[in-house]
C-alpha cells in the first residue's frame, strides 16, 4: 500500500482543487450573473459536485469502510435538499418580480400565470 | 384529530432510510444499534407524521447504474459549462422559461424528474402544474427556439430514463407505444 | 501537500470573497440568502480540507448538518418572501 502512497496523494491533491474550483465557480456565478435566477444555477448546482468531489478526497485520504456510509449520506442529503430550496427560492423569486425578465428570451410561464389572474378576476 | 394509519409496507423505505442514517451518523453497523434506531425510526416516522410517498412498487437496477453514470457525466460537463459562461459571458447572459408537459401523471415521479433536472446546471424547476404534469423550467444561456427544443428533448429523454427505472407500470406501456410509434413512422419516411 | 492546502485555500477565500460581496450588496434578501448559502459550503469545503491534511475526522458530522442546515434557512426566507407580498 506504501507505494501507492505518492499516486493517491496525486488523486487527492486534484480532487481538493477541482473541488475548490467549483466554489469559486459559484462565487464568479454570484459576482458576474445579472439577475437572481441565473446567480442561483450558479450558486446550488457546481456545489454538488465540489462537494462530491471534497467527499471523495475525504474517502481516499482515510481509506475506512467505516467513512463510507457517512459520505453517502451527507451526499445524499445535499442531492435531496439542494433541489427543494433552489425550487422554493426561485419560484419565490418569480412571483415577487425579483427577477428581469428582459434577459428571458422565452417566458411560457408568463402567459399561463396572466391567464389564471385574469380568470381569478383580480388580473393586472 | 383523526387520520388514515399508514400501512407499514409504504412506511418501511423511509424507516429504513432512517436506519441507515443512525447507523452512518454513530458509524457503528452493529445488530444492536440498528435495532435501536429502528425503533426510534418508527416512533419518528409515525410522531411526526407526514403524507405516505406512493412508490410504483418497482426498481429497476439494471437501468439505474447508465442513468447514475448520464448523470455524473452530465453533472460534470454542465458544472463546468457554468463556470465557463461566468468567465466568458457573465453579465450579458441569456435565459429563458420553458414549459415541457411531462408523460407521467405519478406525482412520484414528476418529483423525481424535476430532482434530477434541478441538479444538473443549466435547468431548474420554477413552477409545477399538477393537473397537467407540466413542469415550468428556467433555463440558462438560451437564446433560440432550437435551444428550447433541445432542452425539451432532454427533459423527456430524462424522464424516461426515469420512467424505466421506477415509473409506474402504465407509463412504462405508455413509454413502449410511443417508442413503437416512433420508430414505425421512421420506417414510413 | 502543502503547497496544495495554500492552493486550495486561496481558491476558496477568493470564492468567498465574491459571495460575501453579493451577499453585502444584494440588492434582494433572495440574493443574500442565495450568497449566503454559499458562504456555507464553502467553509464546509474549508473544513474537508482541513480534515484531509490534519488527518482528524472531527468535522465530519458538521459536513452533515451544514447541508441540511442551509436547505433550512433558504426554505425559511424563501417562504417568508414569498407570503408577505
Amino acid at each position: 500500500m506504501d507505494n501507492l502512497q505518492p499516486a493517491l496523494d496525486v488523486v487527492v491533491a486534484s480532487l481538493l482543487i477541482s473541488g475548490a474550483l467549483m466554489s469559486l465557480a459559484a462565487g464568479i456565478g454570484l459576482l458576474r450573473f445579472p439577475d437572481l435566477l441565473s446567480r442561483m444555477h450558479a450558486a446550488t448546482k457546481p456545489q454538488v459536485l465540489g462537494l462530491l468531489l471534497f467527499l471523495l478526497a475525504l474517502a481516499i485520504e482515510f481509506r475506512s469502510w467505516a467513512l463510507v456510509p457517512v459520505l453517502l449520506v451527507c451526499w445524499i442529503f445535499q442531492l435531496l435538499t439542494s433541489p427543494v430550496s433552489a425550487h422554493m427560492v426561485g419560484r419565490a423569486g418569480y412571483r415577487t418580480r425579483h427577477m428581469r425578465r428582459d434577459l428571458l428570451t422565452i417566458d411560457e410561464l408568463d402567459d399561463v400565470v396572466e391567464k389564471a389572474a385574469r380568470q381569478r378576476g383580480d388580473g393586472p | 384529530m383523526t387520520r388514515q394509519r399508514t400501512p407499514l409496507i409504504t412506511e418501511l423505505p423511509l424507516v429504513i432510510w432512517l436506519v441507515i442514517v443512525w447507523g452512518a451518523l454513530w458509524q457503528d453497523f452493529s445488530a444492536g444499534n440498528l435495532l435501536f434506531g429502528a425503533i426510534i425510526a418508527y416512533v419518528v416516522a409515525n410522531l411526526f407524521y407526514l403524507p405516505p410517498v406512493e412508490l410504483s412498487g418497482r426498481f429497476n437496477v439494471l437501468w439505474a447504474a447508465p442513468f447514475t453514470a448520464r448523470f455524473l457525466v452530465k453533472l460534470v460537463t454542465a458544472s463546468a459549462e457554468v463556470f465557463w459562461l461566468g468567465l466568458s459571458k457573465g453579465p450579458r447572459l441569456r435565459n429563458a422559461v420553458v414549459a415541457v408537459q411531462l408523460r407521467s401523471s405519478s406525482d412520484f415521479l414528476v418529483t423525481a424528474t424535476g430532482h434530477a433536472l434541478s441538479l444538473i446546471p443549466g435547468s431548474l424547476v420554477l413552477e409545477v402544474d399538477r393537473s397537467t404534469s407540466t413542469l415550468y423550467l428556467h433555463c440558462l444561456n438560451i437564446t433560440s427556439d432550437d435551444d428550447a427544443d433541445a432542452i425539451r428533448r432532454d427533459v423527456r429523454a430524462t424522464e424516461a430514463w426515469l420512467i424505466l427505472i421506477m415509473g409506474t407500470r402504465e407509463d412504462l406501456a405508455l413509454l413502449r407505444a410511443e417508442d413503437r410509434f416512433a420508430r414505425e413512422r421512421e420506417a414510413r419516411s | 501537500m502543502t503547497a496544495v492546502t495554500y492552493v486550495v485555500g486561496a481558491i476558496l477565500a477568493l470564492a468567498a470573497a465574491c459571495a460575501l460581496y453579493r451577499a453585502a450588496r444584494g440588492p434582494t434578501i433572495l440574493d443574500r440568502v442565495l450568497a449566503l448559502d454559499v458562504v456555507l459550503a464553502i467553509i464546509g469545503a474549508a473544513l474537508a480540507t482541513r480534515m484531509v491534511v490534519t488527518g482528524n475526522l472531527d468535522n465530519l458530522v458538521f459536513l452533515v448538518v451544514a447541508s441540511v442546515v442551509g436547505f433550512i434557512g433558504s426554505v425559511t426566507v424563501a417562504r417568508f418572501v414569498t407570503d408577505r407580498k
